[in-house]
């Protein structure tokens, strides 16, 4: 017959301080353990929802990032022309040619520099993407020294708010209007006219070329072709997979961090809660003699240990999974290691993680109570009843 | 023969809640100098908080308490704390040694609130302790000491700083018969030999009969029965 | 005297208990050290950086280049003693995980430029002779087991193909806080290649790297080359090498700070079980402080204890936490393979340690001593455990 649950919750409830100091160590570690894996996830869902799926991306062979990658007009031109290429509504082919290139902007308040990516897409660079749409202003007018901006540059640095204007290429370019791109990467954009930043840096090649596939199955195809093609030294990827790919290295930095600084915090939650059980086994010594004697046994008062152990590790970790969903308030960005190009992003709380993070908890509850219980169960009737 | 305690009027309440609780209720007495007084009364009379009030350990709620003619109630508290250490001698039921003390160690203790030596202090520890007849355990702790010999440590302890009275709260409480006479043998040596005042609590009867003079509580009123005990000594 | 030997023993009562706390300290205590040399180590190329240098880029970004003509017009701005000039390559050895950098430098000027990449005389001068021949810091040659002679390949990804180098020196940092993971190569060679693959890209260099004689004037000196070459049609900035170093730790920021928040919950956590330690340990005691009230101690003697014990404990594991921090920052480098170039633990950084060490004791024995200090000496005696 096992100890009735009240009794594990009681007990807690008796000694608040006790209680409240374990589980508050245990809600901090939880709370850096989800906060970490809220980081990953958002930035993983924010580069993933930054391409289709039904779209393909062409760049040169081995460049990683399209701010390294060159394209030239003649190559773009074989490129365009591939069968699997969509026809719009009019007949005309939805590719955009684009330039990405990094310039070096300021942040409001603060100054500092950071590296923001300009694109120049085509005329179809916003039908391939129908996740971006204008939220302010206008769209830019082709031909024109105007450009457009993802509404989070445009309040985080100076010039890229609607009606400003910043400088290079010997020439000022006002932006127009602000976009949403549904908290994707290109959020972190800002877009022109392709031909206009061209002649602005002077590049006389694409970066990439983006174009939407009739048939999203017709990728393969259309891979094998263009990269067997000996006029061309390019490479395509589903436009999806290439900005996931492009989280890798800091996902994973994020990552291994993240779940290194938990388990050493973990560690210290673990003696905290140790240190209690151990406690509340030494005080209550006579009560589980009393308990042994009437009855109950060694076993249940394991488990009536253990589960009070295991109810600080949850208790713990609701409070702390709580806290760090306050943390989807706030937004990150930093500086992306593999584009160089600065990247917002926030904390995504996924149903998985507050599940893991739960799951963290309950185990370090189980490894704190592990010893003190079973010493629990082992008393002696005889020695505990004596230590009344 | 010198009145050492004199209480007027004394009473004590306690705040529970919203209510008062009345605890001492207009308390007049006289201890002398040299006396061995047992205060005794059912659990609850309140014969415990009359003995913290004299021995400077609690406040009262109202009335006057005089010991050694000095106002006890009317000190600071660390006039109060500085009274107790050179006046008031403490032995508790449960003895209440340091763990991590050795018994000389324990005994020793009050001594450092004085500006005596340290070649001094042990001096009158060895005294003490060849007093109650605990020399040779010295330098044992109290865990590997029986129920007996603790409290023969804290009435060393009690002793040691040369006290005007040693109060007892329940002194034999805890003790098996055999150790419980002789602590009140002890504690009567030092009564008769000494002079030592004592005022103790017990609702032990064989703790009574070890003292000279019986007071009874019943719900914080003292009743008029002011029994005189003759001495029987050791049992 | 006799308060040491009751906090003494006092705290050797519950060894377990004891223990584990220490243990608990010692953990947070090196997890905060560690964490706090992370952040040093972000900084390490700022801190690195001479007052004596300045970094001229692309006004735009560091995306595009300058015309390597610019520098004559350098070399006779007032104040700037030599110039030299680096690219960028951003190769892959391997795979992507082993990064580490690698520029095409001026090879007759930029070491001169960096004395503190000490180089021996006749290595440099075989580097010299070399035009496929690379410079490789100590750190890099112990990780990969380079030689003096090996073929290095690298992948290029800016510059793409498979090139090769060889190994013609090693160099070692002057300072501990020199890096020495980084790959150097003649520009001469990249240039020769870029002109056949890319004409319209040759004779570009990444940064210019300017020697100034005054310190003081690197602010003056930096708007002069900037106006030199404003309105022209690579615009120029130029910064200090400190400046310029910040820059890049800036646009990490965020990381930065995350770390250094993260650093302080830890002490935070450890705090709350120390807390919890000394609060159940007064609480038991509680009959024990009413006694020696009793008999007439004062309540800051009672403090004494309790903050004594609280204080000894932390700070003996706070000093084993400083100590363990060493071999524990060796090892954890040696397994980050070329993440962290410098890694040293600084003087600062063990007196942050040792501080958080005391303020954990402090703010643990707050509460308990407070408590015993002004609890009646009655209920005291009346409390049990």
């Amino acid at each position: 017959m096992p100890v009735p649950f009240s009794y594990s919750l009681r007990n807690l409830a008796v000694r608040k301080l006790t209680t409240a100091l374990t589980v508050g160590g245990m809600a901090l570690v939880v709370f850096v353990f989800s906060t970490v894996l809220m980081l990953e996830a958002g930035l993983r869902s924010t580069l993933v929802g930054t391409g289709s799926y039904d779209n393909a991306l062409v760049t040169r062979r081995g460049s990683g990032a399209e701010v390294q990658s060159a394209v030239d007009r003649v190559q773009a031109g074989i490129i365009e022309t591939q069968p699997e290429v969509m026809l719009d509504a009019q007949s005309q082919r939805l590719v955009s040619k684009e330039v990405v290139v990094l310039i070096s902007l300021r942040k409001r308040g603060s100054d500092r520099p950071a590296n923001v990516v300009i694109r120049g897409i085509g005329p179809q660079g916003m039908a391939l993407r129908p996740q971006v749409q204008l939220v302010d202003g206008r769209m830019f007018r082709p031909g024109s020294s105007e450009i457009i901006a993802g509404r989070s540059i445009g309040e985080r640095f100076a010039g890229a708010g609607l009606g400003e204007t910043l400088r290079f290429g010997m020439r000022d370019w006002t932006v127009v209007g602000h976009f949403d791109a549904g908290r994707s990467g290109f959020d972190s954009e800002i877009w022109g006219d392709t031909n206009q930043l061209m002649q602005a840096f002077r590049r006389t090649m694409y970066s990439s070329v983006l174009l939407r596939l009739s048939d999203a199955r017709a990728f393969d195809a259309f891979k094998r072709r263009v990269e067997g093609d000996p006029r061309l030294t390019v490479e395509a990827k589903r436009e999806s997979v290439f900005y996931a790919e492009q989280s890798e290295a800091l996902a994973r930095f994020i990552r291994i961090l993240g779940l290194t600084l938990s388990i050493i915090f973990s560690t210290g939650a673990v003696i905290g809660a140790m240190i209690t059980m151990y406690a509340a086994v030494a005080n209550r010594t006579a009560e589980i003699g009393t308990l042994r004697a009437i009855g109950f046994r060694s076993g249940s008062i394991l488990w009536a240990f253990l589960l009070e152990a295991l109810l600080i590790g949850a208790i713990g970790g609701a409070l702390g999974l709580a806290l760090a969903s306050l943390m989807q308030f706030v937004s990150f960005s930093t500086m992306n290691f593999q584009t160089f190009a600065e990247l917002a992003f926030s904390f995504k709380l996924t149903p998985a993680i507050a599940v893991q993070a739960m799951l963290f908890a309950v185990v370090m509850g189980l490894l704190g109570g592990l010893l003190p219980a079973l010493r629990a169960a082992r008393l002696k009737v005889v020695d505990a009843l004596r230590a009344a | 023969m010198t009145v050492i305690v004199e209480a007027r009027h004394l009473s004590k309440s306690y705040r529970r809640g919203e209510q008062l609780v009345p605890v001492l209720t207009d308390i007049n007495l006289d201890i002398a100098e040299g006396e061995f007084l047992a205060l005794m009364g059912p659990s609850g009379s309140g014969k415990s908080t009359l003995l913290n009030l004299i021995a400077g350990i609690d406040r009262p709620s109202a009335g006057s308490l005089r010991v050694q003619g000095l106002d006890i109630a009317a000190l600071s508290e660390s006039a109060l704390a500085a009274w107790r250490a050179a006046a008031v001698g403490f032995i508790f039921q449960f003895y209440n040694l340091l763990p991590v003390l050795t018994a000389f160690e324990n005994v020793e203790l009050p001594l450092l609130l004085t500006p005596l030596t340290r070649r001094e202090r042990r001096e009158h520890v060895e005294l003490a302790l060849a007093m109650v007849g605990l020399a040779d355990r010295a330098h044992h702790y109290p865990s590997e000491l029986s129920g007996g010999q603790q409290q023969r440590v804290a009435i060393a302890r009690a002793i040691i700083t040369d006290p005007a009275i040693l109060v007892a709260d329940e002194p034999t409480g805890d003790l098996d018969r055999v150790s419980a006479a002789d602590v009140l043998s002890l504690m009567n040596r030092l009564n008769t030999d000494l002079g030592k005042t004592i005022i103790m609590v017990t609702h032990d009867q064989r703790a009574a009969r070890a003292a000279r003079r019986i007071v009874h509580l019943d719900k914080g009123v003292l009743s008029d029965s002011d029994v005189e005990v003759e001495t029987a000594v050791s049992h | 005297m006799y308060a040491l030997k009751l906090i003494l023993r006092n705290a050797l009562r519950h060894k377990l208990r004891t223990a584990l706390t220490m243990l608990g300290i010692v953990i947070a205590v090196l997890a905060f050290g560690l964490l706090q040399t992370v952040v040093d180590a972000w900084y390490a190329g700022a801190n690195a950086a001479s007052d004596k240098r300045l970094i001229t880029r692309n006004a735009i970004s560091l995306v595009f280049p300058l015309p390597i003509s610019y520098r004559d017009r350098l070399r006779q701005i007032d104040g700037i003693k030599s110039v030299s000039f680096a690219n960028w390559f951003g190769g892959v050895y391997i795979n992507e995980r082993n990064f580490f950098p690698q520029f095409a430098v001026d090879p007759q000027t930029y070491f001169a430029l960096y004395p503190e990449y000490k180089i021996a005389p006749e290595q440099l001068k075989a580097f010299l002779r070399d035009r496929r021949g690379c410079v490789v810091g100590r750190k890099l040659a112990n990780l990969y087991g380079w030689k003096l002679g090996d073929v290095i390949p690298l992948r290029g990804t800016i510059y793409t193909g498979n090139w090769e180098f060889v190994v013609r020196a090693i160099y070692d940092g002057r300072d501990t806080s020199t890096d020495t993971a980084i790959f150097f190569f003649q520009w001469d060679y990249l240039n020769e290649a870029i002109n056949r693959m890319y004409p319209r890209r040759a004779n570009s260099v990444g940064v210019f790297v300017l020697q100034i004689d005054e310190a003081d004037r690197a602010a003056e000196i930096a708007r002069k080359v900037d106006a030199t070459f404003k309105n022209s049609l690579a615009e120029t900035l130029t910064e200090t090498e400190k400046a310029f170093q910040l820059g890049f730790v800036s646009m990490t920021e965020a990381i930065v700070l995350a770390i250094r928040i993260v650093s302080f919950l830890v002490i935070f956590i450890i705090m709350a079980v120390m807390a919890n330690t000394m609060a159940m340990s007064t609480r038991e005691r509680l009959s024990e402080y009413a006694t020696l009230k009793a008999i007439g101690f004062r309540p800051g003697f009672l403090l004494l204890l309790i903050f004594g014990e609280s204080l000894i404990i932390a700070l003996i594991a706070g000093t084993v936490g400083c100590l363990l921090t060493f071999p524990v920052a060796r090892t954890f480098v040696a397994h980050t393979g070329t993440l962290f170039h410098v890694f040293n633990v600084s003087s600062q950084t063990i007196l942050m340690q040792l501080g958080a060490a005391f303020v954990i004791g402090t703010v643990a024995a707050v509460v308990p001593s407070l408590r015993a200090a002004r609890q009646g000496i009655a209920e005291g005696l009346r409390a049990i455990g």
